[in-house]
């Protein structure tokens, strides 16, 4: 323990204390080892806590943690299935798949949410209505990282712009799209239908795996109906992202399957000339081939563009829409119930012959005027006019059709029981769905004593019979009900349930063919009769006022082949007993609705047509041109031998409708 | 004399043990150091992305620290011993001047601009000063030493550790004051008194609470509750404790941490180096890296005990027993166990001066030692 002397005052001080101080160092030094080793085991002890912690963490959290990791870099993206393509018979588009550019937000990237709006604003055109959709989206129920539209579609310059400043948008991504694009706009609105922004009531009732990464869903026509094999499999892609988001690389991925593509029995053709026979007129037009059963044309009017509700329609635009008097958001064609009228008369005929209560050579005679035994009140024929009871003379079943006699059914209906009639016009189609793939069809109504004591709480009168035997009362049919009718009537008994669908790649889930059914009761001979009478409807002609059929005036004249047709008028406001119905002083809307039903060729049918003109007034003189027309469009290219031209479109312009 | 030579390569290539007794350096301590500082560049250069420029720069730091580490251990004890009261006044007038006219630097005034010599923070300098300083005033009086000495002894303490608290710099401040303390402790104290220490310790807490920082209120509620705040204040804590464990028994290896990789790891090459090697090396490494600070720490203290002289004995062992703390409270904050304060793991952590100042206490460490026989 030398001690170096080299300082002058330090040996001084240590030399008198050096002989107490050598045993106190070697104690104190004795005693600092052994507090130091104390020490070092506090250390180790303490090192040990940390290497414990680290086995916690590392060894018996690891699982939890590595988890946590993954889900750190790790982000699994659903790839949305591109949407199933829709063709109409002849191959044209009538839905598909437009590429456009969407600006979107990850909320959780972009911080302050309203300076990130703020910022995009600055760069393209964003609406107030954009931005409050978009706060409504973000504040609405939403997956971690999900990626939320603020704006769709940009344009190309905007996608630029946006592109340039992206370093600075912290959050913001441009990401391509498809939306879906229906070229002909209002003309298929209802009969291809629209896919609409899945809403938050709608994710409740979807298989959210499946609808991840899919923002629309088919809400209208064959879209919602059809919507599961048009949908397809979504695919999924994992992705490595940093701590900002930004994707650095896929690790794995699976390419979604895409929709079915459709092809529907739909004519683009027919379509549009139904649509411009039809005109401004609210109204429909159903066409079925009575070979298949397929739906050749559905046209609504008035209609909208559904590409309206693909982009996200306005408020104020909606608003206009919903609450238009003309109800242009209405599908008259499957959903518009109306009275049949007198188109419902042939189902009558038939039910009296098949019931036995009459038969082709019968007559009743016609003074414009039926009344039940007694009964005070009069059921009268629609040609009767105050001081003038009108009538249509001695009428056996064929003139009753072309004539129209409305007192040879009030007769023949008032023989019937309670119930037959309903019966038997079941088997057409009144009162139930029986289209097979149309979505929301409406069933209509056929009225029998048992829903009019549930409904009314009344019980069946003969009144009710009388009144439904000339398609009015509580009958209530849709436009695509009676072109099935009519389809029946022309395939002489047999039912093919109406289909949009023609032919897909593969089966579709959604389609349960059903089998064809005969209507049971009239016998062959009754069918062709009943078809001759349907014939002089429209061929009956210059034979005098009484003795024309009701529609020949109209449509009869110069026609290229036999059409057989039905009108119907059906009232719409009750005319007080003795009171003349008086066009020219209703208001417009109280006017009675025209119908017309008819197929062509009446030998060999291809075409069965229902036509309403909504407040139109007769059936004959309003809707049976619009009935020619329609059929006159399909028929006479093919009867010329010229399916190809036919197809072509040649005689009919598609770019009158076409996107611009 | 195979005792006189030590194995360090393996080839069998020997040095003579005395060759660097006579540099004043120690071979264990060395073979320590340097191990540590080796598995810390290969670290740093994962968790700075094989940044270059950080990889060079760290470099450049721990030579620095090196020569400086060697230049401390040819001063003579005497020297320190006589000039630590001078270094520990001026490292306290310096921590006024910065309170008073410091840079501002993350909100903190821990740094000084004095003209011609490089950015410091003084706060730096008080770790070696203040248990060089506490062991010089211990040592000359009676050991273990009587209660005004210990007064004495923890005023001194106090005074830098007030002063860098007030930048506010808790974790430096800390630091300083478990230097001190540790002097204390070692030069002989009834564990009865450390007991009461700690427990009026513990009852200072809720007093002292309404003065701390909020953000240093966050980090301690943070501790309590990593759920609280998972986006902000959590983020830190949360995203360390993933990286830990997710590595595993064996890591996902060198470069190919995500946590760290992909920045969800904030601060990953500085303070919170310590994830990196949990993620990408795995338990078996961060046990090797405890062991081996745990091992230079052990050889600090076998040091400290064959000192003869008191102040060196307590110098050696107040420097040894800071640099366990920063160890311990770098790596039980990462890992979750206390709040977040800034200290680095020492010689990994990349940046900062806290490499220099450590190897240069280890430079007086080895100087202490092996001028024994000069005493």
């Amino acid at each position: 323990m030398a001690h170096r002397s080299s300082d002058s005052k330090r040996p001084v001080r240590f030399a008198k204390r050096r002989d107490h101080l050598v045993e106190h160092v070697e104690h104190e030094q004795a005693a600092f080892a052994a507090r130091t080793f104390v020490v070092f085991l506090i250390l180790a002890a303490l090192f040990c806590l940390l290497i414990g912690r680290m086995v916690w963490l590392m060894v018996v959290k690891h699982d939890e943690f590595s988890t946590r990791s993954d889900e750190n870099r790790i982000h699994t993206k659903t790839l949305a299935p591109p949407r199933g393509l829709i063709y109409d018979r002849n191959g044209r588009l009538l839905a598909d798949n437009q590429a456009v550019f969407s600006v979107e937000v990850t909320v959780e990237y972009a911080g302050d949410l309203d300076a990130t709006v703020a910022e995009v604003a600055a760069l393209v055109d964003l609406s107030a209505d954009e931005i409050d959709a978009f706060r409504a989206r973000v504040a609405s129920k939403r997956r971690p990282l999900q990626e939320i539209p603020l704006k769709l579609p940009i344009s190309e310059q905007e996608r630029a712009i946006i592109e340039v400043n992206r370093h600075r948008l912290h959050g913001i991504f441009v990401k391509p799209k498809t939306v879906r694009h229906y070229p002909y706009r209002e003309a298929m609105a209802y009969a291809v239908g629209s896919v609409r922004r899945i809403s938050e009531q709608d994710v409740q009732n979807l298989d959210t795996g499946r609808y991840q990464a899919t923002r629309f869903i088919g809400k209208r026509g064959v879209e919602a109906f059809y919507e599961q094999s048009l949908h397809g499999k979504p695919g999924w892609q994992r992705v490595e992202v940093d701590a900002r988001g930004r994707e650095l690389g896929e690790l794995s991925s699976q390419q979604p399957d895409a929709g079915q593509n459709i092809t529907l029995h739909l004519d683009a053709n027919l379509q549009i000339a139904a649509s411009e026979a039809l005109g401004d007129r609210r109204g429909a037009v159903v066409a079925i081939d009575p070979a298949t059963g397929g739906i050749l044309a559905l046209v609504s009017k008035p209609g909208y563009d559904p590409n309206l509700f693909v982009a996200g329609i306005d408020p104020d635009q909606y608003a206009a829409l919903a609450n238009s008097r003309d109800t242009p958001l209405l599908d008259r064609a499957t959903r518009g119930r109306y009275a049949p009228g007198s188109t419902f008369k042939p189902i009558v005929g038939l039910a009296g012959l098949s019931l036995g209560l009459t038969d082709w050579q019968r007559t009743v005679l016609d003074r414009g005027e039926f009344r039940l035994p007694n009964q005070s009140r009069a059921y009268r024929d629609w040609s009767w006019r105050p001081g003038n009871a009108g009538g249509q003379g001695a009428c056996d079943l064929h003139r009753a059709i072309y004539r129209s006699s409305n007192v040879y059914f009030y007769e023949l209906g008032s023989r019937m029981a309670t119930d037959a009639l309903p019966d038997f016009a079941a088997q057409f189609g009144y009162g139930r769905v029986t289209a097979i793939d149309v979505a929301d069809a409406d069933p209509g109504l056929l009225p029998d004593s048992e829903w009019k004591a549930g409904y009314k709480g009344e019980s069946w009168y003969p009144g009710d019979t009388v009144n439904l035997s000339i398609g009015q009362g509580d009958l209530l049919a849709t436009p695509l009900q009676l072109a099935t009718v009519a389809t029946v009537i022309a395939n002489r008994g047999l039912l093919l349930p109406p289909r949009m669908l023609k032919s897909s790649d593969g089966p579709l889930a959604e389609f349960v063919p059903e089998p064809p059914r005969r209507v049971e009761g009239p016998t062959a001979e009754d069918w062709e009769r009943l078809v001759d009478a349907m014939q002089d409807v429209v061929h009956r002609g210059d034979l005098g006022f009484q003795q024309n059929g009701t529609a020949w005036f109209y449509i009869g004249r110069e026609i290229a082949y036999p059409m057989a047709g039905k009108s119907g008028t059906a009232q719409v406001v009750k005319i007080p007993q003795g009171q003349e119905y008086d066009e020219e002083e209703l208001d417009e809307r109280q006017r009675k609705h025209a119908w017309f039903i008819a197929f062509a060729p009446a030998d060999a049918p291809r075409i069965a047509v229902s036509v309403l003109v909504e407040n139109g007034g007769g059936g004959s003189s309003v809707a049976a041109p619009v009935v020619r027309e329609v059929i006159d469009a399909y028929l006479l290219p093919r009867l010329a031998g010229n399916e190809e031209w036919a197809a072509a479109g040649n005689f009919r312009s598609v770019g009158a409708y076409a996107a611009p | 004399m195979a005792r006189d030579y030590i194995r360090i390569l393996p080839w069998g290539t020997t040095l003579p043990r005395r060759a660097l007794y006579n540099v004043h350096l120690d071979p264990w301590l060395l073979l320590g150091l340097g191990t540590i500082v080796a598995f810390g560049l290969v670290v740093l250069d994962s968790a700075a992305g094989e940044n270059s420029t950080i990889l060079a720069s760290q470099a450049m730091r721990i030579a620095l620290a090196a020569v400086a580490m060697v230049a401390a251990a040819q001063l003579e004890p005497r020297i320190y011993l006589r000039w630590t009261p001078v270094m520990y006044a001026t490292g306290v007038l310096l921590l006024v001047v910065v309170l008073v006219a410091g840079a501002t630097a993350k909100g903190a005034q821990r740094w000084l601009d004095l003209p011609g010599l490089p950015r410091f923070q003084p706060s730096e300098m008080m770790k070696l000063a203040v248990p060089l300083m506490i062991a010089r005033m211990l040592h000359g009086g009676p050991l273990p030493p009587r209660f005004l000495h210990l007064l004495t002894a923890l005023a001194l303490v106090a005074l830098p550790a007030g002063l860098i608290a007030m930048q506010p710099d808790l974790g430096t401040a800390l630091l300083v004051a478990a230097g001190g303390l540790a002097v204390v402790l070692l030069a002989g104290i009834r564990w009865r008194l450390v007991a009461a220490a700690g427990a009026l310790a513990a009852l200072a807490v809720p007093i002292l609470w309404p003065f701390l920082h909020d953000y240093q209120k966050q980090r301690v509620l943070t501790l309590l509750n990593p759920e609280l705040d998972p986006q902000g204040a959590s983020w830190n804590i949360i995203q360390s404790k993933t990286a830990i464990g997710s590595g595993g028994f064996l890591g996902k290896g060198l470069h190919n941490g995500t946590q760290s990789q992909l920045d969800f790891l904030p601060e990953s090459h500085t303070d919170f180096i310590i994830a990196v090697i949990g993620e990408e090396l795995g338990l078996v490494f961060v046990t090797l890296l405890l062991a081996l600070y745990l091992l230079v720490v052990a050889r600090a203290l076998f040091m400290a005990v064959r000192v003869p002289d008191a102040f060196g004995r307590l110098a050696v062992g107040g420097l040894t027993l800071i640099f366990f703390c920063y160890v311990f409270v770098n790596i039980a904050m990462v890992s979750g166990l206390l709040p977040v304060v800034g200290v680095p793991l020492p010689l990994i952590s990349y940046g900062g001066t806290s490499a220099i100042t450590l190897l240069a206490g280890f430079g007086i460490v080895m100087s202490i030692y092996t001028h024994r026989s000069t005493w």
